[in-house]
């Protein structure tokens, strides 16, 4: 087994703010390997952008600070290295879509001059040249009429048209790791699949590894080949896509499945431990959560889950979760399932 | 955009036209015989004939209004009544040093002021950012005319490195003009680089918050890509719109300027022509400004369309 392309290791991102210290990553650890695609999912809040932007080095420091932990991309440390080297690999080597589209774009900038600028910079193109290759990727990534739109401004484009400029420039240097985060939240469904299909088709042509952030299992079950389950700043679940779809062995994933509408309800339909839509809210990151995060909303947590808190484990080859009920959870799945 | 552009063209039309019947009532509304009040207490009643004559105060006001309009649109602004010079001539003399203070003061006040403002957005929070806006306050709250002094005892008296006062036309020679210009553009440009290190610190710090900025940095840009390129092209149109407005400001400004540094400008001659009451002076002055204004709103407007693609014209 050759080495993942990107190693995220016990990363902690605190940010100081003036109320207090919030735990937005809290020891996440995932990886990706060359050309894979590999979903993060969880709900709102739970630290996903954040570890994503991290990657790139992104999040604004202050407030936010390195506790602990690596970003190994292709083993060397992301976070040892100084901006001038960061520099060089963001956009080139490593690039990201924005859970925004309709401010992810420069208003006074023409689409041709902003995916340009990322030719020029990396790979040292004159204007002109980067004027054409900017054409060429609005055609790859489906605009019609690509030498007129290259010179259009943002606010001309559709909020899908947009994305996809967005895609275009996020690809315009074969990078070898795409970070999408949320590409399609913002977008009607209807252009959600359209931009699904038009990052699949990339991806097999390109051959960069994906990092897609989401909250909606549907796009996982389509796009990726593995999973990573985010909760309150931390991974509580991984696995290969099939595994975590046919077992899944946390609490908190099978709340998740009762919330997507075809594969959730018909799977999790009449189980007992009702999760169906998860209730309650995600805890505070402010204050240190003595047991498991998850325990004020669990139908399985015990009294244990309040005292102390579950690591991750491997509970099969490949398959991790931090859960002291995991058995008992895939086990309830499984009998609700058949 | 060229249609634009004569379309607003001719809008100013309309607006000087309202500007030139306010500056005709200025004479003829001022209570009591404004010949009387141009003679001055000494004047004798054929004096004050003679100033009525000069004037046209002694034709009917139809007659008078139609008259000053007519010279207006010739471009002729009547004639000085001390010195017995046309009014366009004596502005035409006193136009040089005036211009070139005012632009010089411009150039000052926007070379110190626009990086500041980047900076200090871009370090906000950094003692960095609480020195520049310390100086802004400073800039602020001293008044030119004590600046100015405190510049010429420092810089010209007790250094020697700047003339004391005075002005050299730049026809003269660059240094010699240099020399004369600088104290007075610092005393001037202060106030007015305050104001737009402020406009351009808020502005930029807005547009670093939004989403293309970190989209900018996501791309491997370098920093000063980020801030001009990215930054100051979407933060540009406030900061425009108050150097406009600064330049309206900065007329009163030049006035009390040109006092300080004796300078003989367009401020020494409107006061002198305020203290002697030479209306036409005024008059021509107060329509000067006033095109002046104008013109550098339609300046203005116009540069929005240029700077930001979504103001449409
Ligand atoms: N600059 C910041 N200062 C303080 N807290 C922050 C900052 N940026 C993010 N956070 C906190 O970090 C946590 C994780 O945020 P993040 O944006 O990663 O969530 P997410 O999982 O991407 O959610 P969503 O699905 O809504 O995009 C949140 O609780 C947020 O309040
Ligand atoms: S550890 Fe306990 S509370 Fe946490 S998810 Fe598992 S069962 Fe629920
Ligand atoms: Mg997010």
């Amino acid at each position: 087994m050759t080495a993942p392309l990107l190693e995220i290791d016990d990363l902690r991102l605190h940010f100081y703010t003036r109320d207090g210290v919030v735990r937005a990553v809290d020891g996440v650890t995932y990886h990706v390997k060359a050309g894979e695609t590999l979903a993060v999912v969880g709900e709102s809040g739970c630290g996903k952008s954040v570890t994503a932007q991290s990657v790139l080095r992104l999040v604004p420091s202050p407030p936010g600070r390195y506790v602990s932990g690596q970003i190994r991309f292709q083993g060397r440390n992301l976070l040892d290295l100084d901006m001038a080297e960061m520099r060089k690999l963001r956009g080139a080597e490593i690039s990201m879509i924005f859970q925004e589209p309709m401010t992810s774009l420069n208003p006074v900038l023409t689409v041709g001059r902003q995916i340009g600028e990322t030719l020029v910079l990396h790979q040292g193109m004159d204007q002109k040249a980067a004027e054409a290759r900017a054409v060429e990727m609005l055609k790859l990534v489906g605009i019609p009429e690509p030498e007129r739109r290259v010179r259009e401004y943002p606010h001309q484009l559709s909020g899908g048209m947009r994305q996809r400029v967005m895609i275009a420039m996020a690809l315009a240097c074969n990078p070898k790791l795409l970070i999408a985060d949320e590409p399609t939240t913002a977008l009607d469904v209807t252009i959600q699949a359209q931009i699904l299909d038009l990052m699949r088709e990339l991806k097999s042509r390109v051959g960069a590894a994906i990092i897609l952030i989401t909250h909606d299992l549907g796009v996982v079950a389509e796009m990726a080949e593995r999973v990573v389950v985010m909760y309150a700043g931390r991974k509580v679940e991984e696995a290969s896509v099939d595994d975590l779809f046919a077992r899944p062995r946390h609490p908190y994933t099978l709340g998740l499945m009762g919330s997507i509408p075809h594969l959730g309800s018909s799977l999790v339909h009449n189980a007992p431990p009702r999760l169906a839509e998860i209730q309650g809210v995600v805890p505070s990151l402010r204050e240190e959560i003595p047991g498991c995060a998850f325990a004020p909303r669990c139908g399985f947590a015990t009294e244990r889950c309040g005292r102390e808190r579950p690591e991750i484990e491997e509970l099969a080859p490949g398959h991790f979760a931090a859960c002291f009920e995991a058995e008992r959870v895939a086990a309830q799945f499984a009998e609700a399932a058949s | 955009m060229f249609a634009y552009i004569v379309r607003r063209l001719l809008a100013t039309i309309p607006v000087m036209g309202v500007v030139a019947l306010f500056v005709f009532a200025l004479l003829h509304l001022t209570p009591g015989d404004p010949a009387v009040l141009i003679a001055g207490e000494l004047a004798t009643d054929a004096d004050i004939a003679a100033i009525r004559a000069k004037l046209g105060l002694d034709q009917p006001f139809h007659i008078q209004l139609a008259t000053w309009l007519w010279s207006l649109a010739r471009g002729d602004l009547g004639i000085s009544i001390f010195t017995n010079l046309p009014v366009t001539r004596l502005i035409e003399q006193r136009l040089e040093p005036t211009l070139m203070l005012t632009l010089t003061t411009l150039i000052v006040s926007i070379v110190i002021a626009l990086p500041l403002g980047i900076i200090s957005a871009w370090k906000a929070g950094t003692w960095i950012d609480t020195a520049v806006m310390s100086f802004a306050v400073f800039g602020f709250s001293v008044p030119v005319f004590v600046l100015g002094f405190v510049l010429i005892l420092v810089f010209s008296l007790q250094l020697d490195w700047f003339p004391v006062q005075g002005y050299t036309s730049i026809s003269e020679g660059f240094l010699p003009f240099l020399a004369n210009i600088t104290l007075p553009s610092v005393a001037l440009g202060m106030i007015y680089a305050a104001l737009i290190a402020r406009i351009t610190r808020a502005s930029m710090l807005d547009v670093l918050a939004q989403d293309y900025i970190r989209t900018a940095d996501a791309k491997g840009l370098a920093t000063f890509d980020v801030l001009i390129r990215h930054g100051l092209k979407n933060a540009a149109v406030p900061i425009v719109t108050v150097i406009g407005i600064g330049i309206a400001l900065l007329i009163s400004g030049v006035v009390v300027t040109e006092t300080v540094f004796a300078i003989p400008g367009l401020g020494r001659l409107t006061v002198d022509a305020i203290v002697k009451r030479d209306y036409p002076i005024v008059q021509g002055m107060v329509l000067l400004f006033s095109a002046v204004y104008v013109f550098i709103n339609l300046l203005v407007d116009l540069s929005y369309t240029l700077l930001d693609p979504r103001i449409r014209y």
